[in-house]
């Protein structure tokens, strides 16, 4: 389903000199995979996530999705190739209601109904949030959930979340897993990549990639990953600092 | 009336037929129709241009349109309408200007609306300006609004101009009994090489007199704005004002809120911003497959809303 090739990111620092955010990294998700992408802070996981919607340009490489390459398309022409994102802070609107976010997100007009069946989906009382608008007056938690609603809405072949766990409490965490639980058995070919610090997320992927200082340090099946990460205490206690 | 001020009308007053209840409708200078009720007289002025609106006291639930369309180039008129609302009365008052300018001469409507509210009315009066037409003669409205809000009475004003006014200048004056309570909404969206200047000039005289002031504006193109609120607060009195303004392309915007105590129980806030959409907003709806013309559309009709 996607492929990166070679792919490099470098922003300039504050000296001017040239600093490699991601370097030459290589990794291939087939179609109907569960892929969670953890490692240490700084170590390029969102930046990654950024060049796969198009948010980031990548100063070297190639990305296919689905056989296309991708590289130079815009992040509206990936949206509509099949590729959603959950943004790790949420933005605000003002003037902007929950229902009419959600619809744009389903591309067509969406009844109330289905509007609200998403939120439920993510454990918010549809009724009282459904003609909110998009602002300040959300709490951090609400409006990450809203977040992870259009995801659901733009129902899309691969979907992004970078950190989708972040400022979301216990009940809804369980409610969360069930989310990409779901959404993963949907169908056969729907992928879903989540960049997380969790074990308990971590603990349903399919699959793990760990990435480190811009390069793919590991990846393979969860059963074989996990373990080395939980024992591997000296060098990464990230997937624990959560808990 | 010809299709052109069929089409002002729908605009400024969402009007597609003769409205229920009073009105009076003036096109390019003269009055063309007008009713009234048993509770709302509509008289004409004898000394100067314009109406005396009068509400017998206690009408409840009855409605006044006034709309006015110009489509004539090059035609000024100045006119005075006032409007005398007796006691417990609920209505609600529809304004408006639109004009249509397909020539080269400056087409221009100036109005002072003087409304008299008394003790425990209800009035919503809502005001929309609109401009149309290919023609370089430039479309100006000077809107002037003058408010005397007896005891514990209530006015929610809205006023709108989305497109196509060259030129404006709007003033709003108020003065608050006891008891009185204002809340006025303002959107307002320059284009072009327009220019927008609104006033807000409030006196909070009365013991628990409130007011509230809230313009949301969006400036684009070469356009300029000025937003100025000056709230007085005479007696125990609230009083909010807030601009919430977005810039866009070479636009101008200048925000002038000022507020002045002059009583220990007044209680006073203002609030201003001014700033470009969001890069991050633009991103979040382009991953939702718009593109970034219709992100920015979505933004900013969002806003005005």
């Amino acid at each position: 389903m996607l492929q990166l090739e070679n792919l490099s990111f470098q922003v300039a620092d504050e000296s001017d000199s040239r600093k490699e955010i991601i370097k030459n990294l290589n990794l291939t998700i087939d179609n109907h995979r569960f892929i969670v992408i953890t490692g240490p802070n700084g170590g390029g996981k969102s930046t990654l996530a950024k060049l796969i919607m198009g948010i980031e340009k990548p100063t070297g490489g190639r990305i296919l999705f689905n056989g296309q390459d991708i590289t130079e398309l815009s992040i509206t022409e990936r949206a509509k190739c099949g590729i959603s994102f959950a943004f790790q802070q949420p933005v605000r609107f003002k003037g902007i209601k929950v229902k009419d976010l959600i619809t744009l997100a389903a591309g067509d007009a969406l009844s109330t109904a289905g509007a609200c069946e998403y939120l439920s989906k993510v454990g918010l009382c549809a009724r009282d949030y459904i003609n909110r608008d998009v602002d300040a007056s959300l709490s951090g938690g609400e409006l990450k959930r809203i977040e992870i609603a259009t995801v659901l809405a733009r129902n899309t072949a691969l979907s992004v979340f970078d950190e989708p766990e972040a400022g979301i409490d216990l009940w809804s965490f369980n409610n969360l897993i069930k989310v990409f639980e779901d959404l993963h058995d949907i169908d056969s070919d729907r992928s879903l990549i989540i960049i997380s610090h969790q074990e308990r997320i971590l603990n349903i992927a399919d699959e793990i990639v760990v990435i480190a200082d811009g390069q793919v340090k590991a990846q393979g099946r969860r059963e074989n990953i996990l373990p080395e990460l939980l024992q591997d205490t000296g060098s990464c206690r990230f997937y624990q600092e959560v808990q | 009336m010809d299709a052109i001020q069929k089409e002002l009308l729908e605009q400024v007053a969402g009007l597609h037929e003769m409205p229920a209840g009073a009105y009076n409708i003036r096109a390019n200078g003269e009055a063309v129709a007008r009713s009234t009720t048993a509770h709302i007289d509509i008289v004409t002025k004898t000394d100067k241009s314009g109406i005396d609106i009068v509400i017998k006291p206690g009408t409840k639930k009855e409605s006044v349109h006034i709309p006015v369309v110009l489509s004539q180039s090059g035609l000024t008129e100045m006119v005075y309408n006032d409007f005398y609302i007796g006691d417990d009365c609920d209505v609600t008052i529809v304004a408006g200007c639109g004009i249509h300018n397909s020539g080269d001469q400056m087409s221009k409507h100036d109005g002072i609306h003087t409304f008299y509210i008394g003790k425990n009315s209800h009035v919503k009066y809502v005001e929309k300006h609109y401009g149309s037409g290919e023609g370089t003669g430039e479309r100006i409205m000077n809107p002037e609004t003058v408010v005397e809000l007896q005891e514990n009475s209530f006015m929610e004003l809205e006023t709108v101009q989305i497109r196509g006014v060259d030129s404006t200048r709007r003033s709003t004056r108020a003065t608050l009994a006891d008891g009185a309570k204002i809340i006025v909404t303002e959107k307002l969206m320059t284009h072009g090489k327009q220019y927008a200047e609104t006033s807000f000039d409030v006196d909070l005289n009365g013991e628990g007199s409130s007011a509230n002031v809230i313009s949301r504006a969006v400036a684009r193109d070469d356009s300029r704005q000025l937003f100025l609120a000056k709230i007085n607060g005479n007696n125990r009195c609230v009083g909010h004002s807030e601009c919430d303004a977005i810039i866009m392309d070479n636009a101008k915007i200048s925000a002038v809120p000022e507020i002045t105590a002059n009583h220990l129980d007044a209680e006073l806030i203002h609030e201003a911003a001014i700033g470009k959409i969001a890069g991050e907003q633009i991103v979040k709806l382009m991953t939702l497959g718009l593109t970034e013309a219709q992100a920015e559309a979505q933004i900013v009709n969002g806003f005005l809303k």
